[in-house]
């Protein structure tokens, strides 16, 4: 999985010429309820702590992070493997979701009932969507920009453009985004894409 | 050129903007400690808005609008609103019409900025589908008749910076022609008891950068700022706005619920923007400043890593709280209004240096005649943003 050795397929994020100039994906990755896909090929039908014992293993702090990070954690991983740890330090993490982090706000919610009172810091850091950017960036020192924005729905290109945006204020070495979700009926999908400026 | 047109700030301290800085030159806070708020079992210190005086200035509001005639085609009923949509709907709706703003026009963009939206609602019924982020963004939109789809920024508590940055990116880009930044988050027992089990928050009100601090207090509020962008030409007297300079993201890539020792991120954040303009050139850097042991202490490293540490500093959450997914545009907003008065507001509750590295810190009221400053937020995700405006050329 060496990115310069991936098929690299071109695309144009913008559509003016003000910065948003073409883009390069260098790798994509898909983790969902079917397995991992890495480059349109499946590598695992595991789910996801199942691939996290497949892929990586060495991360026990993998097991304290709720559902969503989880997940990005495992397709970042995936998406990052073999890439020099000098381009990852002004790497951007632009992520998006629908569902926020509602699944572990529903879980925090029960904590506090007025019977069962018992809110926990370990639980209600994960009570905010953009921690999965914060685990991505810890395990792999990317000390770029960590962006996390809420849509209504998935919609690749739009995600791709926003991703862009990035290069209008600011000069990542590269940018992992992508749309990472978890629901209520444990549906998750995270499509996440490695990607540069062509020029 | 990215100028700000018109701003709006909704606090316990006032329904305007003139009326928060009026209020915090008296020296006022709204601050207090409340007992058996929310169902709480334990109580807190903080400030909470008049859900009461919200209400009636919000009825106000949709008869003003309404009389406007600027709102045209609105599909969402008033009484489906909560609670958080019409206080962010109020501070908008009041930045407009300053602003002179057609929010039905295709080229306008909303971009709101909340950590948590409407969690509270979470305790009646875990299913309520009002709780999506991107659902109460669109009802805001749509109240206003505008047909674009909103951005939702949730960076935690550096997303009102972050909302205006991504309104810098949408102009840039040529996405939109005027973006209106709307910060809003309100209080309820799921925020305050998380805040609480981390024993982050202060019994009395907060200290910001002070030897005797006891963490911060939480507050609510909306702030509305509505950003343009122009072709120079365009502008008759480009001196007189303030305008969009410089701005950066950066995480610590240390730990999801504490700041780096080195305040990694948050220098990044200022070497970025200071590649933009001068130390000299800077009336003050308005800090985060939560008076919590950990954060006063990694920005005090980091602005000194920075070479700020003789640049006049302040926090302003001794007034009013951390408003989290509002606090970035609140206190944007301030920092404009005061250098327009020509001064640098004090910070309020400090009073002796308690940090590694002594910061150029005041709790009285200081003038100064500069037109540029830095405003920087950090928040739980190892997360830090900054940006920066001046008014007029550059000096």
């Amino acid at each position: 999985m060496n990115p310069d050795s991936t098929d690299m397929n071109s695309i144009t994020g913008g559509d003016n010429s003000t910065g948003a100039s073409a883009l390069k994906v260098l790798r994509s990755v898909r983790v969902s309820n079917r397995g991992a896909e890495v480059d349109g090929e499946l590598v695992s039908g595991a789910d996801v702590t199942g691939l996290y014992r497949e892929f990586i293993g060495d991360y026990p702090k993998f097991f304290k992070m709720d559902a969503l990070c989880k997940l990005g954690f495992v397709a970042a991983e995936l998406l990052l493997v073999n890439i020099p740890a000098d381009r990852l330090e002004d790497a951007a993490i632009v992520l998006f979701n629908r569902n926020g982090s509602l699944v572990t706000d529903r879980n925090y919610q029960k904590t506090i009932g007025d019977t069962d009172y018992f809110p926990s810091p370990a639980l209600f850091v994960y009570t905010l969507a953009n921690i999965v950017t914060g685990e991505i960036a810890i395990r792999h020192k990317i000390y770029g920009e960590s962006s996390f924005y809420v849509a209504d729905s998935y919609d690749r290109d739009e995600v791709l453009e926003r991703a862009a945006e990035c290069y209008l204020t600011s000069t990542p070495s590269m940018i992992i985004t992508g749309w990472v979700d978890w629901n209520d009926s444990g549906d998750y999908l995270a499509e996440f894409q490695l990607i540069t400026k062509l020029y | 050129m990215i100028v700000k047109v018109s701003d709006n700030i909704i606090t316990p301290l006032g329904l305007t903007t003139g009326d928060n800085l009026e209020a915090i030159l008296e020296g006022r806070s709204e601050l207090r400690l409340h007992e058996g708020a929310f169902g709480l079992p334990e109580p807190f210190c903080g400030s909470l808005l008049d859900r009461d005086a919200v209400e009636e200035a919000f009825r106000e509001e949709i008869s003003l609008h309404n009389a406007d005639k600027s709102r045209t085609g609105s599909s969402v009923p008033d009484e489906e609103l909560t609670f958080m949509e019409r206080l962010a709907i109020l501070s908008a709706s009041k930045a407009i019409r300053e602003g002179g703003i057609d929010p039905t026009r295709d080229d306008v963009l909303f971009i709101l900025s909340t950590t948590k939206g409407n969690v509270d609602l979470l305790a009646e019924n875990p299913d309520d589908d009002r709780a999506y982020l991107a659902g109460s963004a669109q009802k805001i939109a749509e109240w206003f008749g505008n047909p674009n789809p909103p951005t939702v920024v949730s960076n935690a508590c550096i997303s009102g910076v972050c909302a205006q940055i991504a309104a810098v990116r949408a102009l840039l880009g040529g996405r939109c022609r005027t973006a209106v930044v709307i910060g809003c988050d309100v209080l309820s027992k799921f925020i305050i008891s998380g805040f609480q089990s981390f024993k982050a928050l202060s019994p009395e009100p907060c200290k910001p950068y002070d030897k005797n601090r006891l963490g911060l207090n939480l507050g609510e509020g909306a702030a509305t700022l509505i950003l343009r962008s122009f072709q120079d030409a365009e502008l008759s007297d480009a001196s007189s706005h303030w305008h969009y300079i410089s701005s950066s993201i950066h995480n610590d890539a240390n730990h999801i619920s504490g700041p780096s020792r080195t305040g990694e991120g948050s220098y990044r954040v200022l070497r970025d923007i200071l590649e933009d303009l001068s130390p000299e050139e800077l009336s003050f850097v308005n800090a985060h400043g939560t008076a919590t042991a950990y954060n006063d202490e990694m920005e005090s490293i980091a602005l000194h890593r920075a070479g700020l540490d003789n640049v006049p500093v302040n926090g302003l959450k001794g007034f009013y709280g951390h408003t989290l997914g509002a606090a970035g545009v609140i206190e944007t907003i301030l920092s404009m209004a005061a250098a327009d008065k020509g001064i640098i507001l004090p910070t309020r509750g400090f009073c002796e240096t308690g940090t590694s590295y002594a910061l150029n810190l005041s709790s009285d009221t200081r003038k100064s005649d500069r037109k540029a400053f830095i405003k920087i937020l950090s928040g739980f995700g190892g997360s830090n943003a900054g940006i920066a405006y001046r008014k007029g050329g550059a000096s």
